[in-house]
């Protein structure tokens, strides 16, 4: 029986059982709801929730641990001399689940009958002909050991479902019973299913918990694979970065990791004192006709998605930067570069910088700037000695926020940085060229796992290394920024 | 620091024989310091909004032509000799013929048209002439010819698409020049595209054809689409919203009403900020490593993107729900109280009506922002070429399918500059749909966000 329906079922099961509690509740108190102790509907979703929630809970643990349980039994009959043939047992069991597949399509299509699909045999029939007819992907020819193989899958499959069905069902049942039975006019309907809706609201809350554990463990376990790998001194200390996908390359961050910082460093230059100076004006100057206008204008820039200033700064400023600077100056000559990346990164940060540093510079008390008036001082020295400096531990703070930004941002540096990593061993003046290409970790990370990936090569895994980086960078750059945000609004409350 | 301070002696010194009415040196230059600092700030200012209006006129001047194509209208003989030699409208038997079949039709086709308008141009071979007709072209002839079998020996009308080329010609990106140099296409072919413009059977229009089919491969860039990658985001925003919303909200009721003051509480908001910051392309690692190689999804279904994508919004979605809660005033809680309330009565009964507009508003800007998100669907192999659309949901949500910004990436990968174009052209419609979420949130703040 598909998911699909035994949920569907499970539903229905409930839906009647709402309609039963209700009754049974309004029946028992002689169908005067006044004497109940929760309202009617509380008796309902009662009996809802006791039908549908354990037994769904089971029904989605079953299906995510059954099949890892039925890959384990099937790998186990698989003689070894197979496995070797492929190298992997991993690819072996695909092969199988393949196979397991294209049969019950060919039972599905009619080709065989369920009687003979279960007693083929390669050496009379040819298998793999067969399931090939049904459309189904069929890489090699399908030899004896993968059907058996494959003939113990479904079996599996098969009576593990039927289980699931008659478990799922029954537990529905059992729920729908000692709720049924339960109903009373004393009984407290409501106080239960609130707890219940307490659980769900906790459960949800906890998503964001468990998927920063995702996040980290995802990466630790598959970073961990590649340290066993490659070693992780050469890793952060190697001053190369050559992959190569036949064996002997040279993964060393420290190329990737100045690109990140080089480009991130261009984008800060261009958007703090941009955005600074637009934050002080709006903040500080603009009528109010002025900052109606301007500032949704200016975060407008930060509404626009990311693949946009990457193909801005394909098409339109990489070409110009490279005809009107680089070529004519002799610096290079390719439109990826670090320059354009970073102007462009610069323009997507300036919303950023502004609007943080805007509500910083509001936060200021007014007291200290009339303290500063009342002292002669003009406006912007007001500014420039009074709310800036007071301003400036929350400046820092959103400067490093957008540094985090600038360091984990990827397609602006995939379209306008280029894919070549800083030949570090060139000389200084080669690395700190910025008309050359020059590539990040986002940008590596990217390349490394598209396109067609082996997870047991360190050529894809770094990135898994690289990720996790990353990560820990912009976490602590976060952590940083927040705290000394939060610190600084705490002074003026 | 030009200030009073530092030069106070001489300063004050100069001012005991200066008039009021007129200003000193010192206060010149104060004025003067005022005035430029007035104008960084207006500089900065402009510079935001020139870099504003730059990049919005580049897009549309460079994406503006896709939705324009050039179309060739020709009279093409559906020759029963070659498509059909039995003659008995086996449509299995005429399923045989493949495309290759029905290339010498589209030529003598274009062959009697140019005859047809007296057009005769030196040094153009027959298989030029046809050049100018996209390859695309027989393919729509051979389903045509399968989907009207009885069609076959009759003469009909076709409007086929050019060739890339030639597009570019009456958009400017290929010249009478540059078709010198370039092998794929030459000044004779364009020629007769001349001719044929003047005879009036080749027209430049507007291309529905670009919204709604799907991509096409590196060297027939004219018959690329973004319907693939339109319903591809559909699908995922369609996930997200489903699940996103539901999950936030209830995130943010527990955590704004709820919750006590312990660490657990405190785990969660820590996260909930950090998760806010993290780099979008580590959500695809996480969508990588978990949902595909552990969990067994298929690569490139929008159930993966919409997945990754829902993690991502999560946090926008409960910042803004939170906000909108904390700002319902604490009257109304005490008022469902002090009527007998539970406290799970007065939140759902009351305070989240009231804060509604808020969490919409909140939802569609986390909509917006996941739906130009690029980094992390590429990681989970959206860039992958997808010529079929995917069925409908909910089996639709696990066929491979592609997504509007990993398109525009795909797009500018490719050689030919004409998907430099489209390429544009699928970021002003993906600038369209975020136009009109951010206006659809904005109406609703405007109309029905209560101040009290």
């Amino acid at each position: 029986m598909p998911v699909l329906w035994i949920v569907l079922a499970v539903f229905g099961l409930g839906l009647i059982g709402y309609f039963v509690g209700r009754l049974r509740a309004l029946g028992s108190a002689g169908g005067d709801a006044r004497t109940l102790h929760s309202l009617p509907s509380y008796y309902g979703w009662h009996a809802f929730m006791l039908t549908v929630a354990p037994a769904l809970l089971v029904l989605a643990a079953w299906s995510l641990l059954a099949p890892n349980l039925i890959d384990r039994s099937v790998s186990e009959t698989i003689p070894e001399a197979t496995i070797a043939d492929a190298s992997n047992a991993s690819l072996v069991l695909a092969e199988v689940r393949r196979a397991a597949g294209a049969l019950d399509a060919a039972v599905a299509q009619g080709l065989v009958d369920q009687e003979t699909s279960r007693n083929l045999h390669t050496e009379s029939t040819d298998v793999t002909a067969l399931l090939k007819e049904t459309g189904s992907v069929i890489t090699s020819a399908v030899t004896q050991p993968i059907l058996q193989a494959a003939q113990e899958f479904r079996a599996l499959t098969k009576r593990s479902n039927l289980y699931r069905t008659i478990t799922t069902f029954a537990l529905a049942l059992i729920g729908f019973g000692f709720a049924i039975k339960r109903t009373h006019k004393d009984f407290r309907a409501r106080n239960v299913v609130e707890n219940g809706i307490m659980v769900i609201l906790v459960l949800a809350s906890s998503i964001a918990i468990l998927t920063t554990v995702g996040i980290v463990l995802s990466m630790l376990f598959e970073t961990s694979h590649f340290f066993g790998l490659y070693s992780w001194r050469e890793f952060f200390l190697g001053t190369k970065w050559s992959p190569d996908f036949r064996g002997d390359s040279q993964l060393g961050i420290l190329p990737l990791l100045w690109g990140t910082l080089y480009i991130s460093l261009v984008a800060l230059l261009v958007a703090v004192p941009i955005g600074l100076f637009a934050a002080i004006y709006l903040s500080e100057y603009a009528g109010p006709r002025l900052r109606a206008v301007a500032k949704p204008m200016i975060e407008i820039l930060a509404g626009i998605p990311t693949i946009v200033y990457g193909l801005f700064a394909l098409i339109t400023i990489g070409p110009m930067i490279r005809d009107w600077i680089a070529q004519p100056l002799g610096l290079g000559n390719s439109s990826n570069s670090v320059m354009t990346a970073g102007l462009v990164m610069g323009v997507m940060l300036i919303p950023f910088v502004s609007s943080l540093s805007d509500d910083i510079i509001n936060a200021v008390p007014q007291a200290m700037r009339d303290g500063s008036f009342g002292l002669g001082a003009t406006h912007s020295e007001t500014i420039k000695q009074v709310v800036l400096p007071a301003a400036l531990p929350g400046i820092v703070g959103a400067i490093l926020l957008a540094a985090s930004r600038a360091i984990g941002e990827t397609m602006i540096v995939v379209m306008g940085a280029g894919a070549a990593a800083a030949q570090m061993d060139q000389g200084l003046g080669e690395i700190i060229n910025p008309f050359q290409a020059m590539t990040t970790v986002t940008v590596k990370i990217v390349s490394q796992l598209t396109g067609d990936t082996d997870f047991a090569s360190p050529e894809t895994l770094v990135a898994f290394a690289l990720g996790l980086s990353l990560f820990v960078i912009t976490l602590g750059l976060n952590v940083l920024a927040l705290y000394i945000v939060r610190k600084y609004r705490e002074q003026y409350e | 620091m030009t200030d009073a301070t530092s030069n106070g002696p001489t300063a004050r010194a100069k001012k005991e024989h200066g008039s009021l009415l007129v200003q000193d040196a010192l206060t010149k230059r104060r004025n003067a310091s005022e005035r430029r600092f007035r104008a960084y700030g207006l500089t900065a200012i402009g510079i935001g909004v020139a870099a504003l209006i730059l990049l919005l006129t580049s897009i549309l001047s460079q994406g503006l032509p896709a939705f324009q194509q050039t179309f060739v209208t020709l009279d093409v003989v559906l020759d029963e000799a070659k498509l059909d030699k039995k003659g008995n409208r086996n449509i299995d038997e005429i399923k045989k013929v493949t495309t290759f079949g029905y290339a010498p039709l589209i030529k003598n086709g274009l062959k009697s048209r140019m005859e047809e308008l007296n057009i005769s141009i030196d040094g153009l071979s027959d298989k030029d002439a046809g050049g100018i007709i996209s390859k695309e072209a027989a393919g729509q002839l051979r389903r045509y010819v399968i989907a009207n079998p009885d069609e076959i020996g009759n003469s009909v009308e076709f409007r086929f698409l050019a060739n890339g080329r030639i597009d570019g010609y009456y958009k400017g990106r290929v010249t009478m020049q540059s078709a010198e140099r370039d092998n794929n296409v030459s000044p004779q072919q364009l020629q007769l595209a001349d001719a044929l413009k003047d005879g009036g059977a080749l027209v430049t229009r507007f291309n529905w054809d670009f919204i709604t089919k799907a991509d096409a491969s590196e060297n027939r860039p004219e018959a690329a689409g973004i319907g693939v990658a339109i319903i591809g985001s559909l699908y995922m925003m369609m996930i997200v919203l489903v699940l996103a919303l539901p999950i936030g909200v209830a995130a943010s009721i527990y955590l704004e009403e709820f919750a006590p003051q312990n660490w657990f509480t405190d785990l969660i908001e820590v996260n909930i900020s950090n998760l806010a910051a993290v780099p979008s392309i580590v959500y695809g690692i996480l969508g990588l490593a978990i949902f595909i190689n552990y969990g067994g999804l298929p690569q490139s279904a929008p159930i993966v993107g919409g997945l990754v994508l829902t993690l991502m919004t999560l946090p926008t979605i409960i910042i803004a729900t939170r906000a909108s809660l904390k700002s319902v005033p604490p009257s109304i809680r005490a008022a469902a109280l002090g009527v007998g309330a539970s406290r799970m009565q007065s939140v759902f009964h009351h305070v989240l009506p009231l804060a509604m507009p808020g969490i919409l508003t909140g939802t569609i800007i986390g909509l917006a922002q996941a739906l130009g998100e690029t980094a992390p669907l590429m990681l989970i192999g959206m860039v992958a070429f997808v010529r079929d659309f995917p069925s409908a949901p909910p089996e639709g949500f696990f066929d491979p399918a592609s997504a509007l910004p990993v398109q525009v990436y795909n797009w500018t990968t490719r050689a030919d500059p004409a998907f430099v174009e489209r390429a544009s052209g699928a970021i002003i419609v993906l600038l369209m749909f975020l136009l009109c979420m951010n206006m659809i949130a904005i109406i609703l703040r405007r109309r029905f966000e209560r101040r009290w």
